[in-house]
C-alpha cells in the first residue's frame, strides 16, 4: 500500500565519520554507517537507539546541520546533498526541526511572538498584519493564548516551550519534520499533551514525522514503522508491530525486554548483553554488537552482517539468529544497500 | 486531600517502621522575602526491608523531601511543622553535629547525575575509602579493601582498576555504581535514590535497578526511591507514595497503586505513562 505512494524523504548509504584527536593519535569515529531509509507522507518513523547509537546524528545529516561523509538524502525530487547558501535556506521551508532542549532552541532575547514571526519574515514574506494574523492562529494551533505573545522563553514553562517550537516548525508549511526527543525534558502529564498536539497536526497536515527517541512506550504509540539503530547502523527495521511483537535481532530483544513498563506483577525475561556500549573509534569489522552480544559467534568478528529480509517490511541485521529460528538461509534475501566502498559521492572536502 | 492518614503507616506496626514523616510543611523564602510553600502536611512512612517509591512530577516536592530527611536543605528553607522520625528519633531536632553522623552511616543519598556527585580531582578509591574512615575509626589499608569489597559488590567488574580511575574516565553506569557502593560502605539502615537511572540508558537502567532489588532481597537494605517513571515503580519497588504540589496524593502498596489507584492524579499518571489517549 505504502510502496505505490512516492516518499517525501529518502536516505540511502548515509555515513558520518568524525575525525577526531585520542591521546595524539589521529582516528575516526564513525557516527553512522549504511543508513537507508524511505519516509513517505503523513508517516510517523521512530529512529530508536541509546545514547552513542548515532540517531541523533543521522537527523542532523538530513537537516544539513552537519555534513554527511557519504550518501543520498533526497526531499521529494530534491538531493539535498550538496545544495548550499540561499537553496539551502530554501530547503527549510520544506524540512524543520523540533529538538529536545527547548531552552537552548529558543533565543533568550526574543519574545514568543517575535521568535514566530521570524520564520514568516524570512521565508514568506509577508506584510506586518499578515504575519501578525499568522503568529496569533500558529499560537492558537498549539493550544497557547495570545497573552503568551509578550513573553520570553524564561518565563515559559517547558511544556509551554515546546509548545512554541512547534509552533515555530510550523510556521512555515513543512513536508517533514524531524522531532529530536521532543518530549523527553517534559512531564508525563505534559508528554502526553504535546503528542497530542503533534498527531493533530500531522493529520491535519499530513506531514511526514521522522521521530527519534529512546522511549519504547512512546514509539509504540505513535510510529508506524520503527528503525532500531546501535553503533551507528540499523540493526533492525520494521512496523511498529513487527518491531514489538517479533523483536528479533538480540539487540532490539534486549533493549525492548529492558524497558520498564506500567504493570505490576510482569515477570521479566531479560535478554542481558555483556558490558556497556563499546567505543564508535576505529570500529572493528564484524559486528558492532559482537563484543556484548549472547548470541556471538566466531562469524559476527570476520565482516559486517548485511540487513537480511524476514517480511518485505521487516528485516534484520542478525544472521545468526535468523539461521538459528529455522529459516532457510535461501529464503532470507540481502537488502540492497550502499556499502562505505561503493559509494563515492563523498563530500570530498580536504 | 492531605487529611487522609497515610495507608502505609496503618498496615505497618510501629516496629516495622524505619522512617515516618508526619505532618511535615514548608517553604522557602526569596531574597526579596516572599515565603513560598513547597510541602503541605506531607506524612508517608517507610517500612524496614521494603522499597518504597517517592512519585511525582518536577516541583511536586519529592526531592525537598528527600532532602529535608537529611538536613541538606539551604538556610532560605523554613519548616512551619512537622517531625521525621527515625527510628523514634526525631531528625529535625538533631544538631549539625549528630546530624553529620547519621548522613552517611545511617542514612545514604545518591543522587541523579553521578558524575557531578563525585568530587572530580579524587580518585573513586579515595572517595570511598575517606567516607569509611571519616565513619568508621579503620586503618587506611582496611579503608581501601572494604572499597574494593564494595565496588566488587555494586558488580563493577575490575574493581581494583576502578579503584584508581577518576569520575570522568567511568560511563554514567560505572559512574552511578560507583556512587551507590560509596553509599553502601557503612551499611547503611536506608538508602535514598534520588532519580539513580534518569539519563542512563535502558539496558544499564535494568542492570543497576536489578541489583537495588538485591540490595533489598539479599541483604534487607530499605531504600527509599525517588523517581517519576511509574514503570521502574511496578517493577521494584514495594510501596508508593504519590505526591503533588508538595502534598501527598495517595499512598499504598504498589500493587494497590499500580492495578487500582484511587486518586484521580495518580490514575492521571499511570494513564500518561501507559501514553493512553495519545493514539487516535
Amino acid at each position: 500500500m505504502i510502496e505505490t505512494r512516492r516518499p517525501i524523504l529518502g536516505v540511502s548509504g548515509l555515513h558520518k565519520t568524525f575525525r577526531i584527536r585520542h591521546s595524539g593519535i589521529a582516528k575516526s569515529l564513525t557516527a553512522v554507517q549504511r543508513v537507508e531509509f524511505e519516509l513517505y507522507p503523513g508517516e510517523t518513523v521512530a529512529l530508536v537507539g541509546e545514547s552513542g547509537s548515532g540517531k541523533s546524528t543521522v537527523a542532523r545529516c538530513i537537516a544539513r546541520l552537519i555534513d554527511a561523509t557519504s550518501g543520498e538524502v533526497v526531499l521529494g525530487d530534491l538531493p539535498l546533498t550538496h545544495i548550499r547558501g540561499r537553496a539551502l535556506s530554501k530547503v527549510y521551508e520544506d524540512l524543520q526541526m523540533v529538538f529536545q532542549d527547548t531552552h537552548g532552541a529558543l533565543n533568550p532575547r526574543m519574545t514568543v511572538q517575535a521568535t514566530l514571526e521570524e520564520p514568516l519574515r524570512l521565508r514568506l514574506h509577508l506584510s506586518r498584519n499578515e504575519r501578525e494574523e499568522r503568529v496569533r492562529r500558529l499560537l492558537e494551533s498549539v493550544d497557547l493564548g495570545p497573552e503568551l505573545l509578550d513573553r520570553y522563553p524564561r518565563q515559559l514553562s517547558g511544556g509551554q516551550r515546546q509548545r512554541v517550537c512547534i509552533a515555530r516548525a510550523f510556521a512555515v508549511d513543512p513536508k517533514v519534520v524531524l522531532l529530536d526527543e521532543p518530549t523527553a525534558s517534559l512531564d508525563v502529564s505534559v508528554r502526553g499533551q504535546v503528542l497530542q498536539l503533534l498527531r493533530r497536526i500531522q493529520k491535519e497536515r499530513n506531514v511526514a514525522y521522522l521521530l527519534i527517541t529512546h522511549d519504547l512506550a512512546l514509539v509504540r504509540r505513535v510510529s508506524e514503522r520503527v528503525l532500531v539503530m546501535y553503533l551507528g547502523s540499523v540493526v533492525e527495521q520494521g512496523t511498529t508491530a513487527e518491531i514489538f511483537n517479533h523483536p528479533t535481532h538480540p539487540y532490539t530483544r534486549a533493549l525492548l525486554s529492558s524497558a520498564p513498563v506500567v504493570e505490576y506483577g510482569r515477570v521479566k525475561s531479560r535478554l542481558r548483553l555483556t558490558g556497556e556500549i563499546s567505543s564508535a573509534v576505529d570500529l572493528p569489522r564484524g559486528c558492532p554488537l559482537a563484543p556484548r552480544c549472547p548470541l556471538v559467534q566466531a562469524s559476527c568478528l570476520d565482516s559486517f552482517p548485511p540487513l537480511l529480509q524476514v517480511t518485505p517490511t521487516h528485516s534484520v541485521r542478525c544472521p545468526v539468529v535468523l539461521a538459528g529460528a529455522g529459516a532457510g538461509k535461501d529464503a532470507i534475501a540481502p537488502v540492497r544497500e550502499h556499502s562505505a566502498t561503493d559509494s563515492t559521492h563523498g563530500r570530498g572536502r580536504r | 486531600m492531605s487529611s487522609d492518614p497515610p495507608l502505609a503507616a496503618e498496615q505497618a506496626t510501629s516496629t516495622d517502621v524505619l522512617l515516618e514523616i508526619a505532618d511535615y510543611s514548608g517553604g522557602f523564602t526569596s531574597q526579596t522575602g516572599v515565603f513560598t510553600h513547597v510541602l503541605n502536611g506531607v506524612a508517608f512512612s517507610v517500612a524496614r526491608s521494603t522499597i518504597t517509591a517517592l512519585v511525582g512530577e518536577t516541583g511536586s516536592g519529592k526531592t525537598v523531601t528527600a532532602l529535608s530527611i537529611l538536613g541538606l536543605l539551604p538556610r532560605t528553607f523554613r519548616r512551619i511543622s512537622g517531625s521525621i522520625l527515625f527510628e523514634g528519633r526525631d531528625l529535625l531536632k538533631l544538631d549539625d553535629e549528630e546530624l553529620r553522623a547519621v548522613r552517611g552511616s545511617q542514612i545514604c543519598m545518591v543522587f541523579q547525575d553521578a558524575r557531578t556527585a563525585l568530587n572530580p580531582v579524587f580518585t573513586i578509591g579515595t572517595q570511598i575509602s575517606d567516607v569509611s574512615r571519616l565513619h568508621q575509626r579503620v586503618s587506611k589499608k582496611q579503608a581501601r579493601n572494604t572499597a574494593v569489597e564494595v565496588l566488587d559488590r555494586v558488580r563493577i567488574p575490575d574493581p581494583r582498576r576502578c579503584m584508581r580511575q577518576y569520575p570522568h574516565e567511568l560511563s554514567g553506569g560505572m559512574a552511578q555504581r560507583a556512587q551507590l557502593a560509596m553509599a553502601l560502605v557503612c551499611r547503611p539502615r536506608l538508602l535514598i535514590l534520588d532519580e539513580p537511572t534518569t539519563g542512563l540508558d535502558v539496558t544499564i537502567q535494568a542492570d543497576i535497578l536489578e541489583l537495588i532489588v538485591d540490595l533489598n532481597r539479599n541483604e534487607g537494605m530499605t531504600t527509599l526511591f525517588i523517581t517519576h517513571d511509574l514503570g521502574i515503580v511496578a517493577e521494584t519497588c514495594d510501596a508508593v507514595v504519590v505526591m503533588q504540589y508538595g502534598e501527598v496524593r495517595e499512598t499504598g502498596t504498589c500493587e494497590q497503586i499500580i492495578t487500582s489507584p484511587r486518586n484521580a492524579y495518580t490514575q492521571m499518571l499511570i494513564a500518561a505513562s501507559r501514553f493512553q489517549g495519545v493514539s487516535e
